[in-house]
């Protein structure tokens, strides 16, 4: 990958962004542009992030495609390159923008049918896509940090406003619990740029200085940061917001928040406490592998409980991040990779789920469980859809979810073999709830209250199609995301064997 | 004494169109002059202040050793005359419907500007004292002259005899540092005080704590706020606005005058009042805010949990720290005049102030919801608007002088405010209008004044480096 592919990169979140002022100037009667313009761009975001992600050379630098463009230095406590506009990207990065392209082109699509302010949900929805796909790419904190909070702030109207169950209630739990954990990243960063005494933000120079900070402020700092992009990643016990943030989001929105959002959490508890606090992310390891087998244990049983499809694919989420994170404090390559091919894999299984529910429950107005049988009838392409993305969630060999489950597991045991035993426990446990799902709505008698279900529409065929192709490809042929994914786990944290 | 009347030039323009206005008004039915005239000389008069302070920048005289002009007094005198100008601008329509006397208004909104300056760029207590004076008084009449609503006599006579108690507070403090400093000038009390204070230790800690206290007052911080919430609520909507703007910055600049200048040497006995000071504003302001259902109380508190903010900057007080302050009050007062010009363009319309009353106006009047929504939204630091770089700023180089606690009740408190500012956001998006749902307009004045405030926090919020970069080389002065 050359450095000019740099603008590329710079691309990935203008684009989105000139995408939601472009739409602030179509008037919302104009549906059609609407789509053309939202269609056009997630189209084009879609072809940038895989050839991104084609392009990235494996066995060259860490950093690639790095560009810096000067913005504001030398005035107060900043000196020189004090705040730049700084994009590059490594191999964890580059799978993180292929899974937001794949995502965000998806979403665009299965929102068309929204009829309610089409055009504000667009500009939410587009700067929220912005958000994510800038902080992925950024190599300066403090527009790092910028871009992660940008793409939290759309939330709160995109499910308050357009949202279902308890949407109220769900919007404002959410918004606050994640605001309320960057308070954690706000001083962790406060932290780490004191600490170090540097007066710029750009990541490189603080990759480097990082770690010699004292032992003793490692310490202090990781778990701030842990927590709070943890919280964002749906970590026990900050988790509560994410199921009824996703019972109440609608569709689009939940694709995009289990899908990428929540991997944004599990991406910042990398960069800035794996890369940035070494020391820290050492002592802490024990206490994310405890964390993430809680989570993945209590996500599982919760789902087993739950009668809202929506909701066992909320707790199913935590328990499936719970693997993120119990690979993440593996501390070897094998186990971290795995949690980097955890985000992905549960990126597009989750967000064809939502998907598939979101397409049912516009027609029922229903997502109970024990309501519905016999659906493989009367929804068939549905139906195979919805099997494809269960099999990848309980870890059926060649799919995506096997590959990245794979990995943990074998890190996990290597690390403490009691918790990779547990781990095999937890997805016997997801095989349970699943099937036993999948057994209630598929087959058994047909429930003729739902006789004039209609099939889901071809945009969102087409949408399940893209995600599932993913889960299949990442399935059958793992090679280009462990290449990436562990040569740059290998190359960027300090002590990982 | 030489005195070079010439440096005073955008404060004498000023006066002048005060008694411009005065004597306009004064003979209004003679000349025929509309209240719109009015407005517009008196924005007229601060845009020619304006204009004429852009002459000052990189000066570095002082006007007979009382008042200093050099780039800290450029940054409040454009800052002030700044928002003078969209303050009237904003609200002409209001004064005209809902102010007993025009001309008195406009003209009192000058002289207060005036009063604001000099106490930024005092170099002496006693003139110092007297901006403070010119200033309240001014406010203390502005605030009592809405129309037919009994609240605004109450605020002001609540804000008079505090404000009296306040100034004399700040007048006993005053009188303790010159008797034992020997001078009222900055410069020689603090070449005294930098001699070490043994002899008269507990006189000058008794005048520091008036002087805070006076001061405190002024800014409406904790334990010295309660006058705040009863003034904005009473005062008519554009008093309110530039209560909460030219009388928070220019008490912020004169602080910063006094604690970086004559004060300095005493900083290991007032950096701990500051910091109780600090922490109580921002938790109390923002706790009590939680519980408002009135726009303006509502706002009351929020600022006073803004001033806690900025106290800290005094408690890790440095160049860097400084400047980080300034643009802050910068993006701060650019915020609060956005909500404000938008609150007044609502009140003209529907007559309402309550929170519930904002219910549907996504619907009614989409613009305005967006700029409120704007507008808080910066407030509580989000990010690509104001208040998130110019929070990130302040509390990063608060943490770096070694403040990392401070710098952390600061974010949570500012995360405590997001929630009440979301619940005015609720109201406009989430329900639909009661009573009239159709359409409106705002005046052509009312766009425009939004419309210029909100480009300038989402451009604040991404690029501030310009601000900064002014911000910076006003507080080089004092740092020298």
């Amino acid at each position: 990958m050359s450095d000019s592919d740099g603008y590329l990169l710079l691309a990935l979140f203008l684009v989105p962004l000139g995408t939601a002022a472009l739409l602030m100037l179509i008037p919302s009667r104009e549906r059609s542009a609407i789509v053309g313009l939202t269609g056009l761009s997630s189209f084009a975001l879609f072809v940038a992030s895989v050839y991104l992600f084609v392009r990235f050379d494996f066995e060259g630098a860490q950093f690639q495609g790095v560009q810096a463009w000067d913005w504001i230095e030398n005035v107060g406590f900043l000196g020189e390159h004090g705040i730049q506009i700084k994009v590059g990207m490594d191999g964890m990065a580059a799978s993180m923008v292929l899974l937001t392209g794949i995502i965000g082109m998806a979403g665009t699509w299965v929102s068309w049918k929204i009829q309610h302010r089409l055009k504000d949900f667009f500009i939410l929805f587009y700067v929220l896509l912005a958000g994510v796909f800038g902080t992925f790419i950024m190599l300066d904190l403090f527009f790092w940090f910028l871009l992660y909070e940008t793409a939290v702030l759309p939330m709160y109207l995109l499910i308050a406003v357009w949202g279902s169950t308890r949407k109220e209630y769900g919007a404002m739990k959410l918004m606050m619990m994640l605001v309320g954990a960057s308070i954690m990243i706000f001083t962790a960063i406060f932290g780490i740029i004191s600490a170090t005494g540097t007066d710029t933000f750009d990541l490189q120079v603080l990759f480097n200085a990082g770690p010699g900070i004292p032992r003793d402020t490692q310490l202090l700092l990781f778990p701030l940061i842990a927590f709070g992009c943890g919280t964002l990643g749906g970590m026990f016990p900050f988790h509560s917001w994410s199921p009824d943030g996703h019972a109440a989001a609608p569709t689009a929105v939940s694709m995009v928040h289990a899908g990428v959002l929540m991997k944004l959490g599990a991406f910042g508890i990398i960069r800035l406490g794996f890369q940035l606090l070494p020391e820290g992310a050492e002592f802490w390891a024990p206490g994310l592998i405890v964390i993430g087998i809680t989570a993945a244990l209590y996500g599982a049983i919760s789902a087993m409980r739950q009668t809202d499809l929506k909701l066992m694919s909320g707790y199913s989420s935590v328990s499936h991040m719970g693997y993120v994170f119990m690979g993440l404090g593996t501390l070897n390559v094998i186990g971290m990779s795995g949690a980097v091919l955890q985000m992905f894999a549960h990126g597009v299984m989750t967000a064809l789920f939502f998907l598939l529910i979101g397409g049912m429950y516009d027609q029922a107005h229903n997502r109970d469980i024990p309501n519905f049988s016999g659906m493989a009838r009367q929804m068939p392409i549905w139906t195979v859809f919805f099997v494809i993305g269960g099999m990848a969630s309980l870890g059926l060999p060649g799919m995506s979810g096997f590959v990245a489950e794979v990995h943990i597991f074998i890190g996990a045991f290597r690390a403490y073999p009691v918790v990779g035993a547990l781990a095999v426990l937890t997805a016997a446990i997801t095989a349970t709830y699943l099937l036993r799902m999948f057994a209630q709505v598929f087959f058994g008698e047909m429930n003729t209250r739902w006789s004039d279900l209609k099939e889901i529409t071809y945009a969102e065929r087409a949408g399940a199609t893209v995600l599932a192709a993913s889960i299949l490809w990442l399935g059958i042929w793992p090679a280009p995301w462990v290449d990436r994914i562990s040569t740059t786990i290998a190359n960027s944290i300090p002590g990982v064997s | 004494m030489d005195l070079d009347y010439s440096l005073l030039i955008p404060e004498i323009i000023l006066g002048l169109t005060a008694v411009g206005v005065t004597l306009a008004d004064a003979f209004r039915r003679e000349l025929k002059v509309t209240p719109t005239a009015l407005a517009g000389l008196a924005v007229l008069g601060a845009l020619g202040a304006l204009i004429a302070s852009l002459f000052y920048i990189d000066e570095s005289k002082n006007f007979g050793g009382l008042i200093a002009i050099d780039n800290f007094t450029a940054f409040f005198r454009i800052l002030l005359t700044g928002v003078l100008i969209v303050v009237i601008i904003g609200s002409y329509e209001f004064v005209e419907r809902h102010i007993r006397n025009v001309g008195e208004f406009y003209s009192l909104l000058l002289l207060s500007t005036v009063g604001g300056i000099f106490m930024t760029s005092a170099q002496e207590l006693l003139t110092a004292y007297l901006s403070i004076e010119l200033l309240s008084f001014s406010l203390y009449v502005a605030v009592s002259l809405a129309k037919s609503d009994i609240r605004s006599g109450e605020a002001g006579l609540k804000y008079v005899l505090l404000g009296g108690v306040a100034s004399a507070m700040l007048l006993y403090g005053l009188s303790l540092i010159y008797g034992t400093a020997g001078s009222t000038t900055y410069s020689e009390i603090a070449s005294s005080f930098s001699g070490g204070i043994e002899d008269f230790e507990l006189a000058v800690l008794i005048g520091l704590a008036l002087i805070v206290g006076g001061l405190g007052f002024k800014a409406s911080a904790v334990p010295f706020h309660m006058w705040t919430p009863d003034a904005y609520e009473g005062a008519p909507l554009p008093v309110t606005a530039y209560l909460s703007a030219t009388s928070k910055a220019a008490t912020f600049g004169l602080l910063l005058r006094v604690f970086s200048g004559p004060l300095l040497p005493l900083i290991d006995d007032w950096r701990w009042m500051l910091a109780t000071m600090s922490v109580a504003t921002m938790v109390v302001g923002n706790l009590v805010a939680l519980q408002q259902t009135n726009i303006k109380r509502l706002l009351a508190y929020s600022s006073i949990g803004q001033v806690g903010f900025m106290l800290m900057a005094f408690v890790a007080l440095s160049s860097d720290a400084s400047s980080a302050l300034l643009l802050h009050l910068a993006g701060y007062l650019i915020t609060n005049l956005a909500v404000f010009s938008a609150i007044i363009a609502f009140h003209n319309r529907t007559g309402h102030e309550e929170i519930a009353q904002f219910r549907g106006l996504a619907e009614t009047q989409p613009y305005l919801a967006l700029v409120i929504t704007v507008g808080l939204f910066s407030l509580s630091g989000m990010p690509l608007l104001a208040g998130f770089a110019t929070k990130f700023i302040l509390f990063q180089s608060v943490a770096s002088e070694g403040y990392l606690w401070l710098a952390a009740v600061a974010v949570i408190m500012s995360t405590v405010s997001l929630y009440y500012y979301l619940q005015v956001i609720r109201q406009m998006y989430l329900y639909e209008p009661t009573g009239d749902a159709s359409r409106w307009r705002l005046s052509p004045a009312g766009y425009g004044v939004t419309g210029i405030l909100s480009a300038a926090i989402v451009v604040v919020g991404v690029y501030f480096g310009p601000v900064f970069e002014a911000a910076d080389r006003a507080t080089r002065v004092l740092f020298s």
